[in-house]
């Protein structure tokens, strides 16, 4: 059989839209999915049409640019918005990418492709603590969707806490939508980036530049504090605000009055897909995991590659690059003439490294577990609390997995995306302590290196209907690994 | 020094840690990774007698049955201890108190005909096995309604099996050795998981202990409870016990509102797929709800090694199965799917006993898929043998080296 096109995308963000329209001009066949109903992923998200945003622009860096990107390709490849991906598989030299269509009529789509491109991005990392689940907290990655989706966030009064730099851009942005933003609570020190010697790179001139921004709309920005304890009867009404020792150890409190909290404390890399094909993962030094990827975005399996926040959380600028060099390498790799571009690689090179940086200045310190009480919900899908974690570990658990099977903690709707990082450190690890524990989920008949763990093991990566899934029955299947080779040489002491 | 260490934290380690606890042995349980992370972690928590023919197996499983109800019942359970609940997370069902801790349910399952001639082959089945001890009620085709609303209206007919039963098995496995630690105070059974088994300590045939990645345990008898990996312990002895893994597939729905599901059910293919031996890939619907509202949807049977790669088309014949049976479920939708390996040796007999090339190594594996339904007999007679009593059931059928007869 035929792939129906040469490369497809799964992400239609920065890195995603770049790889499609990169490899579109170099003369393949590209499709890309996404499952907004506009593109931009994350980032880019812009406002449906019919709202009157005066500027969209204003909100973004380089939206004129990447709306150019979008136009262009829109005459060059099938563009497939509003498709969520649930699952893909890749049998010898095609990938098949199973998606659902629409939000109502769902409808199944399944594309098979030559080449498949990951560029999947990242969600907000929720830290608990009390009141997290209560209406009126957002993260901050939904508090920006607010505001660049509907905008309708003037006149609310707005806290911002949690750590790292994307907190600047959503509490500017919300300022300048009209939002009284009381404050923005950086948990880690405010200096922590200034010192490094990446202070060069130019973003933190950005940053510097969200700060004139704050401060034009006197939003004070404190570091050392958090937001440990949410209010409200029903709905927020006051946050308590902590001042931290360095390990984030609450040393003083006060309140201040709010209906609306943004908190967050960096990115998770979305990483179902990736782990469902089995490509090998890294962990960096703060136990974030991300895809290992070669100068040409390939990952460790054939036919795959990643770019974006799912080679490691590193934004924009970083992932459009990232994108360009896999859109290269795919067209070099299906035998079209590609010349080198060295400046790019360079580029991408040196924004990978400040991306690290980054993630380096802006570690979670532990002490927030001590933020938590016995009740406060862990996992909110299936509203364990904290001490029914306590128990699956008094009970044996001894990583995120067994604390799942134990507790339900992340068996719910989001499936362990919101809670996964906290249940992994109050198992006792990090998250890349549980993938070098072997997973796929199961240790004991995990038998791939690098089939990625058990937090991202997902192999449905969208809820999907029964009756949906039973159309696919009609194929035949597949038959299993010729030979089943070697798999069997496992340490035997499992139960 | 332990009187006997059990290598495996899964449901069957747990049953022989905690009957050989209560018959006053000090015992160590060992795993390489958590409690109940293999393939107890990826079960649906069967406790059936429906699905056996008379036979040691039907034996087993019906002792087994009745011991579930007794762990169940226990008011010394550690379930009503706490009474929270906690670890049973926001389930209902009969809760803690009444599920021992471990959600257990009396349910009871339905097995449906498809068309009249499956449904004689059905009955007579059921027939020959109530003559052992199974209990069952016949089922016409209106009758079915009046036990699972919601089943396809085009069935034959059916039989109700009172006896089968549910528990959460991960809790299952976690509570029994709590619970025989709380019973026998110092000499409970020591739980140290991440700890690896790579030999066995001998004095000459005789197994005195096990080698560990964190140190030596000597002990008076070792218990192998490895699952699907206990061939593999067993050739550290020197001892062949032919178990491999056989694969299952689980689709696990969103939780829905009002139970769609109500006992386990389950179309009378399953039996024979059960039995089967054929390597390539046999599905048949199992379908059953879970006190977190969930509805659990199998069953597959490969023989793809370790393969822990999802199949996409196997899922879908497991919705599209399921969906037969319960049409109302097309429009519900499926949050996960996990995969697990049964632990099949060629005779689809667990293995339960000493095992004369290695004497003071007592196997209690391969049990397939009804491991969790198995266990508490398993750990039951384990114990019996481990203190010279005389097992209540005759343990020829199981024993570890029947294999050998067939080789050159």
């Amino acid at each position: 059989m035929t792939p129906d096109y040469d490369l497809a995308v799964i992400g239609g963000g920065p890195a995603g839209v770049a790889g499609a329209l990169t490899a579109a001009l170099a003369g393949l066949g590209v499709v890309l999915i996404d499952a907004a109903p506009r593109l931009g992923g994350q980032y880019f998200r812009r406002p449906a049409p019919g709202f009157r945003a005066g500027r969209p622009g204003a909100l973004h860096h380089g939206l004129d640019r990447f709306t150019r990107q979008c136009e262009d390709l829109a005459g060059r490849a099938d563009v497939l918005t509003g498709h969520r991906v649930w699952t893909v598989e890749r049998d010898g030299g095609a990938v098949t990418v199973r998606c659902l269509a629409g939000d109502r009529e769902e409808r199944p789509r399944t594309v098979t492709a030559r080449r498949l491109l990951i560029a999947a991005g990242a969600h907000d990392r929720p830290l608990p603590f009390p009141g997290w689940d209560l209406p009126g907290v957002l993260t901050p990655g939904a508090a920006q969707a607010l505001l660049k989706g509907d905008l309708v966030v003037a006149g609310r009064r707005v806290v911002v806490a949690g750590t790292g730099p994307f907190l600047l851009p959503v509490a500017a942005g919300l300022a300048a939508a009209g939002a009284h933003v009381l404050g923005v609570h950086e948990a880690g020190g405010r200096t922590g980036l200034a010192r490094h010697p990446f202070l060069a790179a130019g973003k933190l001139a950005e940053a510097f530049g969200y700060g004139a921004r704050l401060a034009r709309h006197r939003v004070p920005y404190r570091g050392r504090q958090a937001v440990v304890e949410a209010h409200g009867d029903g709905a927020l009404t006051h946050v308590t605000i902590a001042d931290l020792d360095r390990d984030w150890n609450p040393v003083a409190t006060r309140t201040v009055a709010c209906d609306t909290l943004a908190c967050g404390y960096g990115f998770v890399a979305q990483l179902d897909l990736p782990v469902q094909l089995g490509c090998a993962l890294r962990a960096d030094p703060y136990g974030d995991l991300a895809v290992t990827v070669d100068a040409g975005m390939r990952t460790s399996v054939p036919g795959v590659y990643a770019a974006g926040e799912t080679t490691g959380v590193g934004g924009a600028v970083l992932a459009e690059a990232e994108g360009r060099l896999a859109g290269r390498a795919v067209a070099a790799d299906l035998g079209r003439r590609v010349p080198p571009d060295p400046v790019l690689s360079r580029r991408r090179d040196r924004l990978a490294a400040f991306a690290r940086a980054l993630g380096e200045a802006y570690p979670v310190r532990p002490g927030w577990r001590g933020w938590l009480r016995d009740d406060t919900p862990v996992c909110r899908c299936e509203e364990v609390p904290l001490a029914a974690v306590r128990e699956a570990l008094e009970l044996g658990a001894t990583d995120a997995r067994s604390v799942k099977l134990l507790s339900r903690a992340g068996m719910g709707w989001c499936q362990g995306r919101m809670c996964g990082y906290a249940v992994s450190c109050l198992a006792g690890g990090s998250p890349a302590g549980d993938a070098r524990a072997g997973a796929g989920g199961q240790g004991g008949g995990e038998a791939r290196p690098g089939a990625g763990p058990a937090a991202f093991h997902r192999p449905i990566a969208q809820p999907v209907r029964l009756g949906d899934l039973a159309g696919t029955a009609a194929e035949p299947p597949r038959p299993g690994p010729p030979g089943t080779p070697a798999e069997v040489s496992h340490p035997p002491t499992e139960g | 020094m332990p009187d006997i260490v059990v290598v495996g934290a899964g449901i069957i380690g747990a049953a022989c840690a905690h009957y050989a606890a209560r018959a006053g042995l000090d015992v160590a349980v060992v795993d390489r990774g958590p409690v109940a992370g293999g393939t107890t972690g990826a079960g649906e928590g069967n406790v059936l007698v429906s699905d056996k023919e008379p036979g040691p197996e039907l034996d087993l499983a019906l002792l087994s049955n009745r011991l579930w109800r007794e762990l169940a019942a226990s008011p010394d359970g550690d379930g009503g201890r706490d009474g929270t609940g906690a670890a049973g997370g926001s389930g209902g069902g009969t809760g803690p108190e009444g599920g021992g801790g471990f959600e257990f349910e009396e349910k009871g399952g339905l097995v449906v005909a498809e068309n009249a001639r499956v449904l004689r082959e059905l009955t007579a089945f059921a027939d020959l096995a109530g003559k052992h001890g199974v209990e069952h009620v016949a089922v016409t085709a209106d009758g079915l309604r009046d036990y699972e609303p919601h089943l396809a209206a085009d069935l034959a007919g059916g039989v109700f099996y009172p006896q089968d039963a549910q528990v959460q098995p991960m809790l299952a496995a976690a509570r029994l050795l709590r619970r025989g630690a709380e019973r026998f105070g110092g000499g409970a059974p020591a739980l140290r998981t991440g700890v690896t088994v790579t030999g066995f300590l001998r004095d000459g045939d005789r197994v005195t202990g096990v080698r560990t990645d964190r140190g030596d345990i000597l002990a008076g008898a070792v218990v192998n409870a490895a699952g699907t990996w206990g061939g593999e312990l067993a050739a550290l002895a020197g001892a062949r016990v032919p178990i491999l893994p056989r694969r299952g597939f689980v689709l696990v729905t969103e939780p829905l509102d009002r139970p769609l599901v109500r006992h386990k059910v389950y179309t009378a293919a399953y039996v024979t797929a059960v039995a089967s031996d054929s390597a390539g890939l046999e599905t048949s619907a199992v379908v059953e709800g879970t006190p977190a509202g969930t509805v659990l949807i199998g069953a597959s049977r490969e023989r793809t090694g370790f393969d822990r790669t999802l199949s996409v088309p196997v899922l879908g014949r497991l919705a599209a199965q399921a969906v037969a049976l319960f049409p109302a479920l097309a429009e519900r939708r499926a949050i996960r799917a996990y995969c697990g390996f049964r632990p099949y040796c060629p005779d689809h007999l667990p293995v339960i006993g000493e095992d004369p090339r290695a004497p003071g190594l007592y196997h209690a594996c391969g049990h397939e898929g009804a491991g969790i339904g198995l266990a508490p007999a398993t750990g039951h007679l384990i114990a019996q043998l481990l203190t010279g009593h005389r097992p209540d059931l005759d343990l020829t059928p199981f024993r570890p080296d029947r294999f050998e007869e067939g080789l050159p």
